[in-house]
C-alpha cells in the first residue's frame, strides 16, 4: 500500500466514525460545537500519532501475552500527556471537553489501529496511518460538530448567525444521534 | 527481528520498563505544566472575582483574604473572598452554590457591598440545558442583570410565580430557582458572618494581610 | 423490488374491501368534531396551523418520494393528510408557521420516510415531529393561548398554563390538590368539553370519544387500545388518589387534561405502530397507561402521553414476535 493511499484512507474510505463506527463515545458526547469537535479531534490525533509511532517502535520487545496492557499504558500515557498540556495551554477548550479528554484512553480507535496496523507495521507507515486516522477522526467530529451547532444554535465556530434560540434538540443528546445517522447515510452514499 | 518470548522473567521486564518510562515522562511534563495550570486557575478565579465585585481588578488579588465558612444551612462550605483596594473594603466576593437545579448543582459566584447589596452575579459551573438552564450564565444571556443592586433584605430572592420579585427564565423556572436560591444561601451565610463578627470584621481593621490564609 | 410481488401468505384469505387511502379519509373524518370545537375556543388560528401542517405534510413527502428517492409518489392515499392534523392537533394554535413546517419536515422526514414510506416507520410520525418540536423549542411548545369562545380576530391572545401544568406547578409547592381545583378557573364539565388550555385538538374530550365511536363503527380501531390505556391510567391514579388525596389528582382529572384522549384514541391506534393482536394490543395500552402516570406524576414534564405512546411504539415489535396469533388449524394447547 502506498502511503499516500495510506494516509487518505482515514477521511472516506475508512472513516473511523462514518465507516468503522469506532469511538462513539467522545462522537456523540463532544460535538455541541464545531470547535469541541476540532479540538477533541486534534487531541486524538495526537494520541493516535504518538501511540502507533512508539508501539510500532517497540513492537518487537513485547512479549505477545503482555501487549495489551502495554499498548494501553503507552497510550494512558499520552492521553495524559495531552490532559496536561491542555488544561494550561487551552483552559477553554479543555474546560468544555472535560471529562472526555481522559477518556480518549478506551477510544477504540486508539487501541484498534495499534492492534490492527501499528503492531505489524514499520514506524513510518504506522506514523502515517495514525495521523490519518486522526484527522479522518477530526474531519468527522467537525463535521458532526458544525452540523449540530448550525442547526442548534444558529453558529458556527461561534459566530452568532441569528440571535435567537436554535433547534434545540441538536445541541442535546438526540441530535447527536440525529445528525450521526444522517451524516453516515449521506456518507454511504457517497462511497457507493 | 523475532519477537520476543512470553516467558515470565520478559513479560514482567517489559512491563517494568513500559511502567517506568512512562512514569518518568508523565512526571516531567507534570512539572512542565504545573505552574500554567496553577495559573490558570488562579486566573479563572481572578476573572470571576473581578466579574462580581468590578473594583477588584484594581487591586492586587494576593492581597484578598480567603474566608472558608459553612454555608447558613449547614449543607456545603462557602468561600468568601474580601476585596479590599487600598485599605478601602469594596465588597465581598462569595462562592456559593445550589443543589437544586436541572442538572444537579450549579457553582455561583456573587458579590456584595458591606450592607449586603448584591453588586453582581454569574455563574462558574453548571450542568444545565443549553438554551434554557444556561441562560443563568451571563456569556448566554443577560437574564441575571436583574439582580445588579439589589439587596436581598428588600428584594425578594424567588420568582414571581412563588411569589417573589425575579422574573424566571421563560420554561427554565427550574434554573431559575435554583439560582435563587444559590443567591439566598449566598446572602444568608454572608450576613450570618457580619453578625458573628460584627461589622467592623470588614469596614475595619483592612490592613493588607500578609497572604490571608490560603 | 422483484420478491415482493409475489406475496405468499397462509390461508384463509379474507376479502376486505378496505384501502389505505378509506381508512385515512375515514380517520379524517373522526377528526372533524375535535377540529371544530378547537376552531370554536381558538378562532381561525386552528384552522391556520391546520392547513400549514397538511400542506407541508404532503409538500415534503411529494419532495421526497419524488426526489429523493426517485419513486412513486403516493400523496394521494391521504396519510400525509392525516400526519398533518395530528401534527396540528399537537400543537399550540399560536405556534409560528415555520416551527410548524419544522414539525412537518421531522413528521415525514426522519419520523416517516427515512424507515421507507408508510407502514415501515416505527414511531408514530406525528408524535415523532412533536416531540422533536417540544424539546427543540421549549418556550413557543408551552405557551398555551387562553381559550376564546368564538373569537375570530387574529389578536394575541394571552397564555397560560395547562391544568396538568398549574397542578403539577402547585403540587410541588406544598398546596393540596383540592385547593388548586378549586382555584382552577375550569370546572371539569369545562375540561369535558374543551374549554382549558392545552394543543388544539386534545382540549375536547367529548369531541374525541365521538370520533373515537365513529372509527369503532367503521371498524378502524378496535376497543383495546383505548380501553386499555384509559382504564389502566384510571385504575393507577384512582390507587395513588385513594393513598393521598392531596397529593395525587383524581382520576377523572388524569382522563379528562392533557393529551390522554387524544393520544389513546387517535395516535396509539395508528395500525403501523401498534400491536397486531388483540392481546398484544391490551399489554401496548396498559404499557402507555403506566408511563403516562409515571411521568405525569413523577416526572419532569407534566405530560407524559407523547412519549409514553414512542417508548411503547418502540416495543411493538417485541410485543408482536412473542404474542402471535394462533395459525389456523393449529391446536391450542391445554
Amino acid at each position: 500500500m502506498n502511503n499516500w493511499k495510506n494516509f487518505t484512507k482515514g477521511f472516506i474510505k475508512e472513516n473511523p466514525v462514518f465507516v468503522l463506527v469506532l469511538g462513539m463515545c467522545p462522537t456523540l458526547g463532544v460535538t455541541t460545537s464545531a470547535i469541541n469537535g476540532l479540538g477533541m479531534g486534534l487531541a486524538t490525533t495526537f494520541v493516535l500519532l504518538g501511540s502507533n509511532v512508539v508501539i510500532s517502535l517497540v513492537k518487537n520487545f513485547i512479549p505477545n501475552k503482555v501487549r495489551i496492557p502495554a499498548f494501553i499504558v503507552i497510550i494512558a500515557s499520552f492521553v495524559t500527556i495531552i490532559d496536561l498540556s491542555m488544561a494550561a495551554y487551552v483552559p477553554d477548550l479543555y474546560k468544555s471537553l472535560g471529562l472526555f479528554i481522559p477518556l480518549i484512553v478506551v477510544n477504540c480507535i486508539v487501541l484498534g489501529r495499534a492492534e490492527a496496523f501499528a503492531s505489524k507495521n514499520t514506524i513510518l507507515s504506522s506514523a502515517i496511518d495514525g495521523l490519518g486516522m486522526g484527522l479522518g477522526f477530526t474531519f468527522a467530529l467537525t463535521l458532526l460538530g458544525s452540523v449540530r451547532e448550525l442547526l442548534g444554535a444558529y453558529s458556527l465556530f461561534g459566530h452568532k448567525f441569528i440571535s435567537t434560540d436554535g433547534i434545540l434538540v441538536f445541541v442535546l443528546a438526540p441530535g447527536a444521534f440525529l445528525g450521526l445517522a444522517y451524516l453516515i447515510a449521506i456518507m454511504k452514499r457517497i462511497n457507493k | 527481528m523475532a519477537k520476543k518470548e512470553s516467558t515470565f522473567l520478559n513479560m514482567t521486564f517489559t512491563l517494568f520498563v513500559v511502567t517506568a518510562i512512562s512514569a518518568l515522562a508523565l512526571a516531567s511534563v507534570y512539572n512542565l505544566t504545573k505552574e500554567p495550570i496553577e495559573n490558570v486557575k488562579k486566573q479563572n478565579l481572578q476573572n470571576a472575582i473581578g466579574v462580581v465585585v468590578p473594583d477588584a481588578k484594581k487591586g492586587n488579588f494576593d492581597d484578598f483574604e480567603q474566608i472558608n465558612v459553612k454555608s447558613s444551612d449547614g449543607i456545603g462550605d462557602i468561600t468568601m473572598y474580601k476585596v479590599v483596594v487600598d485599605n478601602d473594603f469594596k465588597g465581598m466576593a462569595v462562592k456559593t452554590f445550589t443543589m437544586k437545579g436541572f442538572g444537579g448543582m450549579i457553582s455561583v459566584m456573587v458579590g456584595f457591598t458591606p450592607d449586603g447589596t448584591i453588586i453582581d452575579s454569574d455563574v462558574l459551573e453548571h450542568k444545565e440545558t443549553p438554551g434554557l438552564g444556561d441562560k443563568t450564565s451571563k456569556n448566554v444571556s443577560s437574564w441575571n442583570e436583574q439582580f445588579k443592586g439589589k439587596n436581598p433584605a428588600q428584594f425578594k430572592l424567588v420568582v414571581k410565580k412563588d411569589g417573589g420579585d425575579v422574573d424566571a427564565i421563560t420554561a427554565a423556572t427550574i434554573s431559575s430557582r435554583a439560582y435563587c436560591d444559590a443567591l439566598k444561601r449566598a446572602y444568608d451565610t454572608y450576613m450570618n458572618y457580619i453578625s458573628a463578627n460584627g461589622q467592623n470584621s470588614i469596614e475595619n481593621n483592612v490592613e493588607p494581610k500578609d497572604g490571608g490564609n490560603k | 423490488m422483484a420478491q415482493n410481488k409475489l406475496i405468499v401468505s397462509l390461508s384463509p384469505h379474507d376479502h376486505a374491501k378496505d384501502s389505505v387511502s378509506k381508512i385515512m379519509f375515514g380517520v379524517v373524518i373522526a377528526m372533524i368534531p375535535a377540529l371544530l370545537v378547537s376552531v370554536y375556543f381558538f378562532g381561525l388560528d386552528a384552522i391556520r396551523v391546520n392547513l400549514i401542517a397538511i400542506a407541508a405534510c404532503i409538500f415534503f413527502e411529494w419532495i421526497i418520494q419524488k426526489f429523493l428517492l426517485k419513486g412513486e409518489v403516493t400523496i394521494t392515499d391521504g396519510s400525509a393528510i392525516v400526519t398533518g392534523m395530528l401534527l396540528a392537533f399537537n400543537v399550540p394554535s399560536n405556534l409560528p408557521w415555520w416551527i410548524i413546517v419544522i414539525g412537518a419536515i421531522v413528521s415525514i422526514g426522519v419520523g416517516k420516510m427515512s424507515f421507507g414510506g408508510l407502514g415501515n416507520n416505527p414511531f408514530n410520525p406525528a408524535l415523532v415531529g412533536r416531540v422533536f418540536l417540544l424539546i427543540s423549542f421549549p418556550v413557543q411548545m408551552t405557551s398555551w393561548p387562553k381559550v376564546q369562545v368564538l373569537n375570530f380576530a387574529m389578536t394575541d391572545a394571552q397564555t397560560g398554563a395547562t391544568p396538568l401544568a398549574i397542578v403539577k406547578e402547585g403540587i410541588k409547592n406544598g398546596e393540596s390538590f383540592s385547593s388548586i381545583i378549586n382555584n382552577l378557573p375550569t370546572s371539569y364539565s369545562d375540561m369535558f368539553f374543551g374549554q382549558m388550555g392545552g394543543s388544539l385538538g386534545e382540549i375536547s374530550a367529548i369531541a374525541l370519544i365521538i370520533g373515537g365511536l365513529y372509527m369503532l363503527y367503521r371498524k378502524i380501531i378496535t376497543w383495546h387500545i383505548p380501553v386499555s390505556i384509559i382504564a389502566t391510567v384510571a385504575i393507577f391514579t384512582g390507587i395513588l388518589y385513594g393513598i393521598n388525596p392531596d397529593k395525587y389528582a383524581d382520576p377523572l382529572f388524569h382522563l379528562l387534561t392533557g393529551g390522554l384522549m387524544l393520544g389513546a384514541i387517535f395516535m396509539a391506534t395508528d395500525m403501523v405502530t401498534s400491536p397486531m393482536t388483540s392481546k398484544g394490543m391490551i399489554i401496548y395500552g396498559v404499557g402507555i397507561g403506566v408511563i403516562t402516570v409515571l411521568i405525569r406524576v413523577w416526572g419532569a414534564y407534566p405530560e407524559g402521553v407523547s412519549f409514553a405512546i414512542l417508548i411503547m411504539n418502540a416495543f411493538t415489535p417485541l410485543i408482536n414476535y412473542y404474542i402471535k396469533p394462533k395459525r389456523f388449524g393449529e391446536i391450542v394447547k391445554k
